[in-house]
């Protein structure tokens, strides 16, 4: 296709409105990420400096970082979370390939029916169902355990739908050349379907590990224990323990949040894409 | 010995998978590749739903007895004030925050829809609030809202517009708390509609700048009429959750636990309190399968309206 020539017409003018635009968007821009800023620049600051308006820290201090990872078993939840984020990532992505291959390419009687049932799930979401699951799971004796932190957190069918979607646009030719040699859906689905998975299962699994890192209505009520506390949890309670004292509840709110930026910072074009074409179908 | 028995069994069942004939293997490769998927979402999500109908005409108490009560949950929820003033309060959290998030996502998208460099470091701007947790969004914005010495009542007085209490007066909490909903949704949205924005043919804009249309025109015809099914799905999406309480849950528990004068307490947020300060589980199921039904309405009225998400641009 051969672009047309834009007609030259009100260039000037046209060069103006966007550079309008492009400040505009700079000073939203500013605004948007000031709270995180702001954040960070508390976190750094000595308690009598909190409320003044410099956003630099005038004394700038390490202090309630210290404080905050030896005082706190601040390590202990970060180390909880970090279990807790992995193993359903881990689990998740392999329950949902296996699953998101067979919908996409094994037939069996009620595929169509098990997909829409699965799909059907989206709509429902955890503070819908909070009540009865916690019932439920109190039943199995879970309450206050790790697999009462994690099991629950597996299952969701975002990642089961978008992997389906994946393996529908892949050529089929791999599979059948596999079959006729005589391998098992088994070893097709594991020497051949996962490895063709790596780029979408490497951004499920950031999105998956962020999601689960940041998440607090679960965590909050199956496991009301302090041993077993993920950092949301943490420093919710943190909050209400020192209630006024902000820098050190900034330093935490940092630590917490500084992992998920760096992981944003590296992988923010996969990250973005893959959010720009959920909303397309 | 057994080892060496083990072996032959395997080895002998599957000689006989292989004869089965290649439908059915593939059929119960299948349903054992679904099978941990269907059971966990049908165990996690399936039966819950099911057990909030179940358990809402019940009286459970904190010993875990049961006593049926028929509808006495749904009656006792008629004559709650508070849960119609929760009722109120999530309502127009979600008539606040639905029609913003759409605004401001949308205009955020055609501010830095182009791929360019400065474009893509905008986006990461406006985006990077997503990355933080919900708790951490309500301690900063909590904290950025503390009564006069915190930077919002200051930016207000320093406006000239009096003193401000934003999470204090019960007149303001609630749009405090709409205001950092939408400040963490934004930039997820935002990515939405860039998605919907560079699905659009640009033969369109050129026709369209042609025939003599300026910017204005272009977007009222051509832009928001094309955008329509990815209107359609951020419509559903934002109301659903902002209804259920999906962010906003994590935020009022920290930023105000439902006061002041209960008016930042979400239906979400009083269903919670209701199990799980107060242990009424029935009452609170009750009130959750009411929310399920409304949410179910929600959903079928924005298919309804929309001919079932089809979209035909006649």
């Amino acid at each position: 296709m051969t672009k047309a020539p834009a007609p030259p017409v009100y260039d000037g003018q046209q060069r103006i409105v966007r550079l309008i635009l492009m400040v505009i968007t700079a000073i939203l821009g500013v605004m948007a990420i000031y709270p995180l800023l702001y954040m960070l620049s508390i976190s750094f600051k000595p308690p009598p400096e909190v409320f003044r308006s410099n956003v630099l820290p005038a004394q700038p201090t390490l202090a309630n970082f210290f404080y905050v990872l030896t005082e706190v078993p601040f390590w202990h939840y970060l180390a909880n979370t970090f279990i807790v984020s992995s193993v359903v990532t881990v689990v998740a992505l392999f329950f949902h390939t296996m699953a998101g291959y067979a919908l996409a390419r094994l037939r069996f009687p009620g595929r169509e029916a098990v997909f829409l049932a699965m799909l059907s799930t989206f709509l429902v979401s955890l503070p819908v169902i909070i009540v009865p699951l916690f019932a439920m799971v109190r039943m199995m004796g879970m309450v206050n355990s790790w697999a009462g932190l994690i099991i629950p957190s597996i299952f969701d069918a975002f990642g089961i739908f978008l992997l389906r979607q994946y393996y529908l646009s892949l050529p089929r030719e791999l599979e059948e050349a596999a079959l006729i040699d005589g391998a098992g859906y088994w070893r097709i689905y594991w020497s051949i379907i996962l490895p063709l998975s790596r780029p979408i299962v490497s951004t499920l699994a950031i999105l998956f590990f962020l999601a689960n890192w940041n998440s607090f209505l679960w965590p909050l009520t199956v496991a009301p224990q302090s041993d077993l506390w993920v950092v949301q949890v943490a420093i919710a309670n943190f909050k209400s323990q020192y209630s006024s004292a902000w820098n050190y509840t900034m330093a935490a709110s940092v630590i917490v949040a500084i992992p998920m930026l760096v992981i944003f910072v590296i992988f923010q074009r996969q990250i973005m894409d893959s959010i720009k074409t959920t909303g397309l179908k | 010995m057994t080892a060496h028995l083990n072996g032959d069994r395997k080895a002998a069942k599957r000689a006989a998978l292989r004869q089965l004939p290649t439908e059915r293997r593939e059929a119960v490769a299948g349903i054992l590749f679904v099978l941990p998927d269907a059971l966990g979402l049908l165990i996690f999500i399936g039966l819950p739903m099911l057990l909030a109908i179940g358990m809402s005409a019940f009286e459970v108490d904190g010993f875990g007895g049961f006593r049926f009560v028929g509808l006495g949950n749904y009656a006792r929820m008629v004559a709650d004030p508070l849960f119609w003033s929760a009722l109120r309060v999530t309502l127009t959290f979600a008539l606040m925050a639905v029609p913003l998030l759409y605004v401001i996502g949308l205009m955020l998208a055609l501010l830095v829809q182009k791929t360019s460099r400065f474009n893509t470091a905008m986006r990461f701007l406006f985006f990077a609030p997503q990355v933080v947790s919900l708790v951490v969004v309500a301690l900063v914005w909590q904290l950025m809202s503390v009564e006069k010495i915190g930077v919002l009542p200051r930016l207000i007085a320093g406006l000239g517009l009096g003193s401000v209490s934003f999470l204090g007066n019960p007149h303001v909490a609630l749009f405090t708390v709409v205001l950092a909903f939408v400040w963490f949704l934004m930039g997820f949205y935002m990515l939405i509609f860039i998605g919907g924005l560079q699905d659009i043919p640009k033969e369109y804009y050129e026709a369209a700048r042609i025939d003599g249309a300026n910017r204005a025109q272009s977007f009222w015809h051509i832009t928001l009429p094309l955008l329509r099914p990815t209107s359609f799905f951020v419509l559903v999406v934002s109301s659903v959750a902002a209804v259920s309480g999906q962010q906003a849950f994590d935020l009022v528990y920290v930023m105000t636990r439902g006061g002041p004068a209960n008016a930042t307490l979400l239906l979400i947020t009083y269903i919670y309190q209701q199990a799980f300060q107060y242990g009424a589980f029935g009452y609170a199921s009750a009130m959750a399968t009411l929310l399920v039904l409304m949410l179910m309405a929600i959903t079928l009225a924005f298919f309804w309206a929309t001919r079932g998400g089809r979209f035909q641009y006649d």
